[in-house]
């Protein structure tokens, strides 16, 4: 039960994460960041299909989250989702475009074998 | 994109990265700490989820955790994914650090050893641009 819950939230991430960037890109830069203005910019990205997908996605995640949380440890349903954390970054690369360094590479794959080592236990 | 290369900008990127780092950790603890009293919600129809919501702590959690989302959203809006992924991954260091003292979690040997190698993976991309964008020139 507790890893169809991880595979539900790592799915649901990822596909979130992306959108959230594309749809959030699509939108520009925030620079304002006074109530009126924070509230402009909410009505305008309400009407941005990608973050509502995204929107939508990162709900499912939630509420498997939740339900991940309310049976095992925090120390482990968290690093658990990271798995989500090296497709998200290919995903950065191949949709995004964004140019990854080697020293990101480097980094993000020092990170993705300490998420591997946390589950181990 | 002048705006998020001054130092300005820079100083809004990293306080934005705080919040979006403390604002996880916090919800993420403190919605543990509210679902151990509400107890397992697998297999149970929604509306337990709605009235699991009116514990305190579950409240309070997902409170900072709406807080979390709405500012990884206004980071992600000017810098990259690929760096913001790997600078908030310091708060599954801190998650599990909170897990241990706050929730009196059992974090092994080998849970220790993968904090280690997230936190130098976090300073060695730390130390690259957080727009590269803007760096690229066109082809």
């Amino acid at each position: 039960m507790k890893w169809l819950l991880v595979a539900i939230i790592v799915v649901c991430t990822t596909v979130g994460e992306v959108l959230q960037a594309k749809g959030m890109r699509a939108h520009g830069e925030i620079h304002d960041f006074r109530p009126g203005a924070l509230g402009r910019v909410l009505n305008s990205i309400a009407r941005n299909r990608m973050v509502v997908g995204s929107v939508v996605a990162m709900a499912v995640s939630f509420f498997a989250f939740m339900t991940l949380l309310s049976i095992e440890d925090v120390s482990f349903a968290v690093p658990a989702t990271a798995a989500s954390y090296v497709l998200e970054t290919v995903l950065a690369k191949l949709i995004l475009k964004e140019h990854v360094s080697g020293r990101r590479w480097a980094g993000a794959s020092l990170v993705a074998c300490g998420v591997a080592l946390l589950n181990r236990s | 994109m002048q705006a998020t290369s001054s130092p300005a900008g820079v100083t809004k990127t990293r306080v934005v990265t705080a919040v979006v780092i403390v604002s996880n950790v916090l919800g993420d603890s403190i919605l543990r700490a509210g679902l151990q009293q509400v107890g397992s919600l697998v297999a149970k129809p929604p509306v337990a989820y709605i009235l699991a919501l009116f514990n305190p702590l579950v409240a309070l959690g997902v409170t900072m955790l709406v807080l979390w989302m709405l500012s990884h959203m206004a980071l992600v809006s000017w810098a990259d994914l690929s760096y913001v992924l790997p600078v908030t991954s310091i708060g599954y260091a801190l998650v599990a650090l909170a897990g241990r003292v706050f929730l009196h979690e059992q974090v092994s040997l080998a849970r220790w050893a993968g904090i280690f190698l997230i936190v130098a993976g976090v300073i060695l991309v730390g130390q690259t641009d957080f727009n590269t964008r803007c760096k690229v020139p066109p082809e």
